[in-house]
């Protein structure tokens, strides 16, 4: 007996056997009503306690990254700050080395100059002329009374003319003096002058070391403020850290394209080396070689950054003791040195290659050479200088690097930061959703058996208003 | 110290690298037709040869030979080479090599038979022995086998791996009187060299070589 004939429970009218069917079903339904609302509700309250316990874990963990970044972004911040006012210090101090520490030989200087000055000015200073002695006898004479005696009118003629002729001489003299006092004020002129360059020159030492101590404040005060861990201060920190993300991201992508043609300028001779036919994997060994070279040198750039403090990424070879850390700086830039020179070497034998593959093609194709020979010899000089500067120019590389790195933690942990509350809140949406699933559920389940509901509900209507009745006439 | 000496020992093959099994030569093995009227056509594979040597690159192979009354023979091989993986050596090896069949093409004397089944064989052994990654078998010829009586040819040939080429498939003056023949002869070529394992391609189009090498 098949499936389709035990359905039918009258034989020879599917429709009516169909219609007993949906009334069995529906009598079913509504008497597992009660159990079955409670199954639906039970699994929607159990997908939704699921999905908001989820929700919660991941809020947990998203604050808890979320402090961590701040304290990685504070951490970096710190030391960063650190390093500015250690150099601002630096300078500094090589301003008070450099200027001051002769301050001892500019005062010497100095006083030399003002002694040298003040003696001047002594020398300088008008002597009065002496008071003339004579000038009483003078007077007395000249106030004798003119009595007609011609004697003593030629005396005093005499007296007058010998006056005179005294009096030139002593101006004549005081003009001689006074002229040789203005020289000497002159020659003051450039020992004014030199002193004054002098205190001008200190005077724009301090006026520097002056700013320098404004900007030290300045970096101290930020550094205060970091210290204190204020979310002002993070917010900053993160905001400067994206900033720093995004360019020296950007400088990275240059120094790609510059190891690009450096790859190229000497992929094609490393063939002559290791030959053009071998294999790793899928890639020619020349071309792994050439990699493997541009490689040594950016590392052989890092070690040199590391060595000479500019970067920090390896902390060991900035905690090396001077002497170490000098050799590590010959060393690196040896070996920096002399891949340059091989890059050069391998950029003329490319420019040699590429010539006589140039004239293979040619004859292969029967096609002579013709047109104006350009200089041969500035592409090849080109290709030998760009081989030799590209590694050195790949040492630079070290400073975007690390600043990539470091604002990548912070930049990677506001990232993850965004997923998990993006997760989080699609976690308290789904169990929202399922939760209100549940109750669309026994709607739809009720409205399977709204009959005998419909039934329930006009017997529960009819029996209401007698038991109403009956308690009204009880009270 | 012999720990050091140990772990030195131990790590020496890891530090060595794997070495690629894998060969990723070409080997390129073309026949050419020298029957008949088919002989005023060397230019043309000379051109096709000169394309060649311009495109293999260092530690690929390549040798051309004729077809002639019995080409199952080294002594139709005008020139085979397998080019050195520096590339100065092999530019002056590919500039030998042209010069060879410069002389070939202007010395070849026409044959009275057409032995392709012969020429397919040795270039099968050719480039196994060269132990090429990727086999081109080039054949330069109307495709149309004249065999001298008592050469046995129709049996099944072992193609596997074999990228087989037929260039400048020519028609013949009967083809213009039933087409049917060309397609005939065209097919069963590229059934027999099927059933050997091998791919069939027909390139006519002597402007555009470079579709030789991309199936």
């Amino acid at each position: 007996m098949s499936f389709t004939k035990l359905l039918l429970i009258w034989p020879g009218s599917p429709v009516l056997s169909m219609l007993i069917w949906i009334v069995v079903m529906v009598v079913l339904l509504y008497l597992a009503r009660t159990p079955a609302h409670r199954a639906i509700h039970s699994l929607a309250r159990v997908i939704h306690n699921g999905f908001r316990l989820m929700s919660r874990s991941v809020m947990f963990a998203e604050e808890k990254l979320a402090q961590r970044n701040k304290e990685v972004s504070l951490c970096a911040g710190i030391e960063s700050v650190e390093r500015l006012i250690e150099r601002e210090f630096y300078r500094v101090d090589a301003v008070v080395k450099r200027d001051l520490s002769g301050y001892p030989t500019l005062h010497r200087a100095l006083s030399d100059q003002t002694t040298k000055i003040d003696e001047d000015y002594r020398e300088s200073s008008e002597t009065p002329p002496p008071p003339p002695g004579w000038v009483g006898a003078v007077e007395a004479v000249a106030n004798l009374p003119n009595q007609g005696d011609g004697t003593v009118a030629n005396i005093l003629n005499e007296i007058h003319k010998t006056t005179v002729s005294q009096y030139k001489t002593t101006l004549e003299e005081h003009r001689k003096n006074v002229a040789v006092r203005h020289n000497l004020l002159k020659k003051m002129m450039p020992y004014w002058r030199r002193m004054a360059q002098t205190l001008e020159q200190v005077g724009k030492t301090i006026t520097g070391l002056h700013e320098r101590a404004r900007v030290i404040d300045n970096r101290m005060a930020e550094y205060e403020e970091i210290r204190e861990q204020t979310d002002k201060a993070a917010r900053m920190l993160t905001a400067s850290s994206l900033t720093q993300f995004f360019i020296s991201g950007f400088v990275l992508l240059i120094a790609i394209g510059g190891a690009v043609i450096n790859f190229n300028l000497i992929a094609l001779p490393m063939s002559e080396m290791v030959g053009g036919g071998s294999y790793i994997g899928n890639f020619k060994t020349a071309n792994v070689a050439a990699l493997v070279i541009i490689l040594v040198e950016v590392a052989m750039g890092l070690y040199l950054m590391e060595s000479l403090r500019i970067t920090r990424l390896f902390p060991i070879i900035g905690q090396m003791d001077d002497k170490m850390r000098t050799r590590m700086i010959w060393v690196s830039f040896s070996i920096l040195f002399i891949l340059a020179g091989v890059e050069s070497a391998l950029a003329f034998m490319r420019d040699q290659i590429a010539a006589d593959m140039q004239a293979l093609r040619h004859s292969l194709a029967a096609v002579e050479a013709t047109g104006v020979a350009v200089n041969s010899w500035i592409p090849t000089v080109g290709q030998m200088v760009l081989g030799f500067v590209l590694p050195f120019a790949l040492t630079f590389v070290a400073i975007p690097l690390e600043s990539f790195v470091q604002s990548s933690r912070t930049v990677l942990g506001v990232a993850a930061v965004a997923l998990l509350r993006w997760l989080a809140f699609s976690l308290r949406l789904l169990g929202n959703v399922s939760r209100y699933c549940g109750e669309l559920l026994v709607n739809i389940y009720d409205l399977f058996i709204f009959p005998p509901l419909w039934v329930e509900n006009l017997i529960r209507d009819k029996k209401q208003p007698t038991e109403i009745i009956i308690e009204e006439e009880v009270s | 110290m012999k720990k050091y000496l140990a772990l030195i020992l131990v790590l020496l093959p890891f530090l060595w690298g794997c070495p690629d099994t894998t060969s990723h030569s070409r080997g390129v093995y073309m026949l050419l037709d020298t029957s008949g009227t088919y002989k005023k056509e060397l230019k043309r594979a000379e051109a096709i040869i000169n394309y060649l040597l311009g495109t293999l690159q260092p530690g690929d192979s390549m040798a051309v030979a004729r077809i002639d009354s019995g080409s199952f023979s080294e002594k139709d091989i005008v020139a085979k080479m397998t080019f050195d993986t520096r590339p100065s050596v092999a530019n002056q090896q590919k500039r030998l090599f042209k010069q060879k069949i410069d002389n070939f093409v202007h010395t070849a004397k026409g044959s009275a038979y057409t032995d392709i089944t012969g020429g397919v064989l040795q270039s099968v052994e050719f480039l196994n022995e060269a132990g090429a990654g990727q086999k081109y078998i080039l054949i330069f010829s109307d495709l149309k086998e004249e065999l001298v009586k008592g050469h046995i040819r129709d049996f099944p040939i072992q193609m596997d791996g074999c990228n087989v080429v037929a260039l400048n498939v020519t028609k013949l003056r009967s083809d213009n009187v039933d087409p049917r023949e060309y397609y005939k002869r065209v097919a069963d070529w590229q059934a027999r060299i099927e059933a050997g394992g091998g791919t069939w391609r027909v390139v006519n189009d002597l402007e555009r070589l470079e579709s030789i090498f991309e199936g």
